[in-house]
């Protein structure tokens, strides 16, 4: 039955990855949304070659130029700036926050619901009270309040969003853990004498990206909200770089002169936001077995 | 029952404890300790800033100073702020009942609207009702609330009209009316997140209750549907969702600060974004705390309603 049980999992777990991946493709909407999110991503790496301005490039004659007008498909700004080249140049930046803040979710959350989980003992309660005291600040009133110390960066804002948005992924993995810990078939490779290091890779491992793999899409999806906020409030990336937060911050001053100013950096981030939210949804129906029927 | 309380009571009490350490340590940890802002003033000597150390007790050891701190906030002493020196206590909790309206009042609109949507997309299950609610209810949990906010002001205060763009009351008016008016629009701006997760939860919560024996049963019985629905499963569905409503918390909170400052709200949120940029340590610490402890006890009162409302829950044991 123990060899029988662990051939099992080795011989089920590459159809398994592949059928996932299929049914997250018949969700047509997080397919869509993948769609949304290539063009977002070739958009804004691809800014140096695709944009039709340059991000800083000052057109005092074309002003508040409105949409559609000539040389700016998508207007410009108070400083005649091209809307659309901003935008894509923004896009570098707040998906990069959102990305690499992402990362660091999983890294700390990991790690701290891992090393919880695996040792217990007063280490685990430890870890896990942490987390438990972390998730009773709003994490926006945390943020901004180490925002306000530090000075802004890309790389200081995401691991500002990243340290304060970790606890639900070291929550997932750790409760992860423990039930895969006294799972039979961990009992199963134990018995057959598979080392430690290699039930932790190839058992705990894939078993815990699931959930955490969800988690990251949507916690991807947060940092880009709370970055473009930090930044609209002028704590986060600083003018003339762009990012999609901060494109907004002369918005309500500016609506009586132009108000489409206001209109697409909002729904930049609304649609990278949407997109990562419904890929979230969609790789939780793929990749939790008990719902696939639902 | 009694026992539960206490043990709840205890937990809540480690967990605030816990909460006051990692705000005090925040404080010290930032660049510059809390007199930063001093040591930036060039009127300001450094025979003075050793004064005012000792003022506020920042050459005394670490702990003594985290007891002195942590004693106050429980003693109702918070501190005086760095700025003309008013008691820290007086400005949070003059802020207090603005944020705790707009919150009340945003939590208990997307309640009602919420469940209602929530338990029709669980009774049209795979409805084109069921189906647009889903992706409504997922686009509106996307939405910046700062930008849905903006366009908020600029369609209906600015272009149309209708509501004042910001503030909790006119100038030379304080009538109910006029609270009102104010209210609409922010109200409108924190509900649309918090109706999106209530419609979300319900409907999963009520599929579950639908599916099971007991309403089964009543069907069987001839009780009619609509009794059915309102009676066995709704009040049962409900249960979850207050314990829900506990987490929720912190993102009504959070909510509410991003509310507060598109909307010039004179709340808690407001205040903090204003006192961000001066570095205004104890009112900060102050409103952070008051944040937490929100929390802390909201989830403490959630927990406490599902085990008087919920038979299964067991009172004595965790």
């Amino acid at each position: 039955m123990t060899s029988e049980a662990v051939l099992d999992i080795q011989a089920a777990a590459p159809p398994r990855r592949t059928s996932a991946f299929r049914r997250l493709l018949r969700h047509r909407l997080a397919l869509l949304a993948l769609i949304v999110l290539a063009v977002l991503v070739i958009g804004s790496a691809g800014a140096p070659w695709l944009a039709p301005h340059d991000p800083e490039e000052l057109d005092i004659a074309n002003r508040y130029a409105p949409p559609l007008s000539e040389g700016h498909i998508l207007g410009s700004d108070d400083l005649g700036r091209d809307v659309l080249t901003r935008l894509m140049y923004a896009g570098q930046i707040s998906l990069s926050v959102g990305i690499a803040a992402m990362l660091v979710t999983v890294i700390v959350g990991f790690s701290v619901g891992a090393f919880a989980a695996y040792y217990g003992g007063w280490i685990g309660t430890i870890l896990m009270r942490l987390t438990d005291i972390m998730l009773c600040f709003p994490s926006v009133f945390l943020l901004l309040f180490v925002a306000a110390f530090v000075t802004p960066s890309l790389a200081s804002m995401a691991l500002m969003i990243g340290l304060t948005c970790w606890m639900e992924i070291a929550r997932i993995v750790y409760s992860q853990i423990l039930v895969l810990k006294s799972a039979d078939f961990i009992a199963a490779a134990r018995m057959i004498g598979t080392p430690s290091w290699r039930i932790i890779l190839r058992q705990i491992l894939p078993n815990t990206l699931a959930p955490v793999l969800v988690a990251a899409t949507l916690n991807t999806a947060n940092a880009i909200l709370l970055e473009s906020y930090i930044s609209f409030l002028g704590y986060g990336i600083q003018p003339p770089e762009a990012s999609w937060g901060n494109m907004l911050t002369n918005a309500q001053s500016d609506f009586q002169v132009d108000p489409w100013l206001a209109v697409f950096p909002g729904l930049a981030i609304t649609l990278a936001v949407t997109s990562f939210n419904f890929l979230g949804d969609g790789l939780r129906d793929a990749l939790d077995p008990r719902i696939r029927d639902k | 029952m009694a026992r539960f309380l206490i043990n709840r009571l205890l937990q809540s009490a480690v967990l605030l404890f816990g909460v006051s350490i990692v705000g005090f340590a925040l404080m010290h940890l930032a660049p510059g300790g809390p007199l930063a802002i001093y040591t930036l003033n060039p009127t300001v000597t450094a025979q003075d800033i050793e004064r005012i150390k000792v003022l506020f007790g920042l050459d005394q050891p670490v702990y003594v100073q985290y007891f002195k701190w942590a004693g106050g906030l429980v003693s109702g002493n918070w501190g005086y702020s760095f700025f003309g020196g008013q008691q820290v206590r007086e400005i949070v909790l003059d802020r207090l009942p603005a944020t705790f309206l707009l919150m009340g009042t945003s939590l208990a609109l997307a309640l009602v609207i919420g469940v209602a949507i929530g338990t029709l997309a669980a009774v049209r299950r795979n409805s084109v009702f069921d189906y647009a609610t889903a992706i409504g209810a997922m686009i509106a949990l996307s939405l910046p609330t700062f930008w849905f906010g903006l366009l908020a002001i600029f369609f209906f205060a600015q272009t149309l009209g209708w509501f004042p763009a910001g503030g909790m009351v006119s100038i030379g008016d304080g009538s109910l009316l006029d609270r009102l008016h104010h209210l609409v629009l922010p109200v409108v701006v924190l509900a649309l997140v918090l109706v999106a997760q209530w419609s979300r939860y319900t409907r999963s919560s009520m599929i579950d209750i639908l599916d099971q024996d007991f309403v089964r049963t009543a069907r069987a019985k001839g009780i009619s549907p609509s009794r059915v629905l309102v009676n066995h499963g709704l009040r049962a569905a409900l249960v979850p969702l207050v314990a829900l409503a506990g987490l929720q918390l912190p993102l009504l909170v959070g909510g509410a600060l991003v509310t507060e400052t598109v909307f010039s709200w004179p709340g808690m949120g407001l205040l903090f974004i204003s006192v961000l940029s001066t570095r205004d340590y104890p009112v900060l610490m102050a409103i952070l705390m008051v944040g937490a402890v929100v929390v802390v006890l909201g989830n403490l009162l959630a927990d406490i309603v599902v085990a008087l409302v919920d038979p299964r829950v067991k009172l004595h044991d965790e």
